[in-house]
């Protein structure tokens, strides 16, 4: 587990993705089955353990530290397995291996719990106490996706991204058959049904470049502003994917009650109330629950709007060309009022689209995507065949208030800025964005931090409130938990106003108009 | 005499009425006794400064030759008015000293400034001194704080450079002390090569150096091209214009608050390395335990949790409530 342990505590600490991918690709390379693959479903979250409870954690220690002692400790770490791994008083340094630790919290009923927990305590060192303790409380808060790992095991043998992707969700912790395979054994032979399919991504363009192409070669679709899914029923086994292959059917059920269909298809997930789409906002709300009451359920029902057949009846319509397979899409019959078609645009020229894209039919559209009637499915971002044309950001002119430090490349200098908006007299912080502006422009930023710096927090300082940020967006969600009820979708740095007083930078008032 | 007539807390710091002295004021007095050179506990401006060599020296490295109207160098026993005082080393940097108030009448009161029990190779180690009372520090006054073997932090720091072997190594320490004894680790696991330093750290090691304390090659960390895999800084070169020659660093931080991860994390470090010069929860214990006085004061720190212990140990206690001493300082 000390290797584990120092993972763990490295990925705490590391904010870089390539730093993150490179010390877990040590992590799998030197540590031997099974701990690998245990250590890499714990990280990733697929290890379903039952969780021990923090009430458990403080009897345990009750009987070791003094309760005062213990809760100034806990008041001053702020994290309870922390605070145990700290002062658990024992000399312990045994490298145990993961898998014992892992077995021990599977296979130990709940009354004999106390005891095994404290003794593997007594037998760790510090650091893999905690790796032990957040394992056992299954909370590793590491910033590491399960994309994430599939990159770092992909950069570690022949196997593609795509190909692990494709595998991925029919193997299990601790993955043995999928190390061999990067180590150059055999594919594993897939048991398991519905596999995610490397999905097809649009490349962003605008009017100037369309006009290259000849509009007679293209489809147009509208681009619905929902979350783009695999929804996929294999025999029986129904399966909901995002487009990075997470599996989101737990959040979905009532989305995967109406895969009544054999195939693999391409859509867009929407909550739908009748002909009415909601906003991307209750369809977050629907997001990342472990359980969904019937409220919701009711209130913010999904369903799928499709754009596209992959698999349809036991047929591959990868390989044909787009106009053959939306042809399929159009004919197929779903089984379910809760899934349909997303229509076909009808367009000769591209001033008719953009007549089309400024004035969509509903709210809940983003864009128009456009697909060359003779492209075949291609699993990544393949240029050209297809394209998105998104409508344009809004943008608002906003004040610089706060600016953090940045990691990596961008050591030491002030590269993520929080910004604010008037609200009478006073500005309310209403977003923070982190890019949109070059190299040069950063140094020119992080001057005007160093130089207007008012108080600082750590590596936060407050600056005095005089620079406007234009900043551009996608959209706009309520939100509880900003101060200001809203929250921005990609935000970005479009320009800098040197030349703008924060007098003049736009009001709460005018952003809030924007949601509607 | 009680205890609390030889020595007690003033608004310019700990006070001794029968020598008429301050203990490591943190403003300008006539008559000041420091611990050690750290600046929190050394001031510039006192009139009479009584300290040993080594932390005159340094004071006068950092605040110029006049930082005092007159000096005094410990030596062996001083008569101070009526008072009796004795500097003993306390193993917390270069010239740290505890100090020794013995009144004609009365009970002997050992003040130990910042002390620390494991070996620091960049001073003389802590001396155990028999007294009625003890005044401590409690830093790292909470039983989450068991400094791990520096050696083994060392490992942690060797690892990582292996593991990114193109990003160089920024580290943050203190620049005296800490730094010194940092590059010592560093040496006595085994890095051999070159280690840059930031220049405010240029002085104060070349003093180590003179004092015997051998610290292997060192570079200056402010040409724009560093030919060093190894970098050691003041905390605060972190958040200057300094650190943007360096490609990608991975920045580290050496202090016994690392222990803690949200206290790593208000740093902003990537590589948290718990190198500490304070005694831990066990060795403040220990050390209560060994000289067994017949009562503990606390200058600053975590003085609950040490009150606390106290209170379980059945010994008489109080905190001083000492202003102006920074958590680890400078």
């Amino acid at each position: 587990m000390r290797g584990f342990a120092y993972l763990l505590e490295r990925l705490a600490f590391t904010q870089s993705r390539n730093a993150k991918l490179q010390l877990l690709r040590h992590y799998l390379a030197a540590t031997p089955d099974p701990d690998r693959g245990y250590g890499l479903a714990a990280l990733t979250g697929d290890l379903k353990l039952r969780a021990v409870t923090p009430s458990l954690l403080r009897g345990l220690t009750a009987k070791r530290v003094d309760e005062q002692l213990f809760a100034l400790s806990y008041d001053f770490v702020g994290d309870l397995a922390e605070t145990i791994a700290l002062l658990w008083d024992a000399e312990g340094d045994e490298d145990v291996p993961l898998h014992q630790a892992v077995e021990l919290l599977a296979q130990t009923g709940k009354a004999g719990l106390p005891v095994a927990i404290a003794g593997m305590l007594d037998r760790l060192g510090p650091s893999q106490r905690l790796a032990f303790l957040k394992l056992a409380t299954g909370n590793m808060r590491v910033g590491l996706s399960a994309r994430m790992a599939r990159i770092a095991l992909a950069e570690m043998g022949d196997p593609e991204l795509a190909d692990i992707e494709e595998i991925w969700h029919g193997l299990a912790p601790p993955y043995q058959p999928l190390f061999d395979w990067i180590e150059g054994g055999p594919r594993p032979e897939q048991a398991a049904k519905a596999p995610f399919r490397p999905v097809m991504l649009s490349t962003a363009a605008d009017l100037d470049q369309l006009r290259a192409f000849d509009p007679a070669d293209y489809a147009a679709e509208w681009k619905w502003d929902g979350i783009r899914v695999q929804a996929i029923n294999d025999g029986g086994v129904r399966r909901l994917y995002s487009r990075t292959g997470e599996d989101i059917g737990n959040s979905f059920p009532d989305v995967l009650e109406a895969l009544n269909f054999d195939g693999a298809a391409d859509g867009e997930l929407l909550v739908r109330r009748g002909d009415d789409v909601a906003v991307f906002g209750d369809l977050q709300k629907r997001l990342n629950r472990k359980t969904i009451s019937r409220a919701m359920l009711e209130s913010h029902p999904a369903g799928l709007r499709l754009y596209d057949l992959m698999i349809w009846q036991g047929r591959d319509l990868r390989g044909l060309p787009f106009r053959e397979r939306r042809a399929v899409l159009d004919d197929a019959d779903f089984g379910s009022d809760r899934i349909d078609v997303s229509p076909v645009l009808d367009f000769a020229t591209w001033d008719d689209l953009a007549a089309l894209r400024a004035d969509p039919p509903s709210r809940v559209i983003e864009g128009v995507m456009l697909k060359r009637r003779d492209s075949p499915y291609v699993g990544g971002r393949p240029r050209g065949p297809w394209f998105k044309w998104k409508r344009d950001p809004k943008v608002i002119d906003a004040v610089m208030l706060y600016a953090q430090r940045g990691h990596g490349k961008r050591s030491g200098f002030y590269s993520d800025f929080t910004f604010g908006l008037w609200d009478d007299e006073q500005l309310v912080p209403v977003g923070k964005a982190y890019f949109g502006f070059t190299d040069e422009e950063l140094r020119e930023l992080d001057r005007f931090v160093r130089n207007n710096t008012v108080e600082r927090f750590g590596p936060v300082r407050a600056v005095a409130p005089k620079l406007v940020l234009e900043v551009a967006f996608e959209g706009l969600n309520e939100s509880g938990r900003h101060k200001s009820g809203i929250a921005m979708r990609f935000p970005r740095i479009s320009r800098i106003r040197w030349d703008k007083p924060a007098a003049e930078a736009d009001q709460l008032e005018t952003l809030k108009d924007m949601l509607t | 005499m009680r205890a609390d007539q030889i020595l007690h807390p003033t608004e310019a710091g700990l006070y001794c009425p029968p020598g008429d002295f301050f203990i490591d004021p943190i403003r300008p007095v006539r008559r000041a006794l420091i611990t050690h050179g750290h600046g929190d506990h050394a001031r510039s401006g006192h009139g009479a400064v009584l300290a040993t060599r080594q932390t005159l020296e340094i004071m006068a490295i950092r605040y110029g030759a006049d930082f005092a109207t007159e000096v005094q160098q410990a030596d062996g026993s001083i008569r101070v008015a009526d008072t009796t005082v004795s500097f003993h080393p306390a193993g917390h940097i270069l010239g740290s000293a505890q100090i020794a108030v013995t009144p004609r009448k009365g009970p002997k009161i050992v003040v130990s400034g910042d002390y620390c029990r494991r070996v620091n190779p960049v001073c003389a180690p802590y001396e155990p001194v028999a007294c009625d009372v003890f005044v401590t520090e409690a830093t790292f006054g909470l039983p989450v704080f068991r400094h791990p073997d520096p050696a083994a932090e060392m490992t942690r720091l060797l690892d990582s450079m292996t593991e990114f072997p193109d990003r160089p190594h920024l580290i943050g320490a203190y620049a005296l002390g800490k730094a010194q004894r940092l590059i010592v680790l560093a040496r006595e696991a085994g890095i051999e090569g070159p280690i840059a330093i930031h220049g405010a750290l240029q002085r104060l090691c070349d003093y180590h150096v003179g004092q015997g304390v051998d610290l292997g090659p060192l570079i200056p960390a402010t040409v724009e091209d560093v030919p060093a895999r190894l970098v050691i800084a003041p905390p605060s070169a972190f958040a200057s214009p300094w650190v943007q020659r360096f490609r990608d660093p991975v920045i580290g931080f050496a202090s016994g608050w690392m222990q803690v991860r949200a206290r790593a994390r208000q740093r902003g470090v990537e590589l948290p390395l718990i190198v500490s010069d304070h005694v831990d929860w066990p060795q403040l214990t220990a050390t209560i335990r060994e000289l067994a006085p017949s009562e503990v004061w606390i200058t600053h720190g975590a003085e609950d949790g040490l009150m606390r212990w106290c209170q379980i140990e059945g010994i008489p206690a109080r905190p001083l409530r000492l202003v102006g001493y920074e958590d680890e300082p400078e």
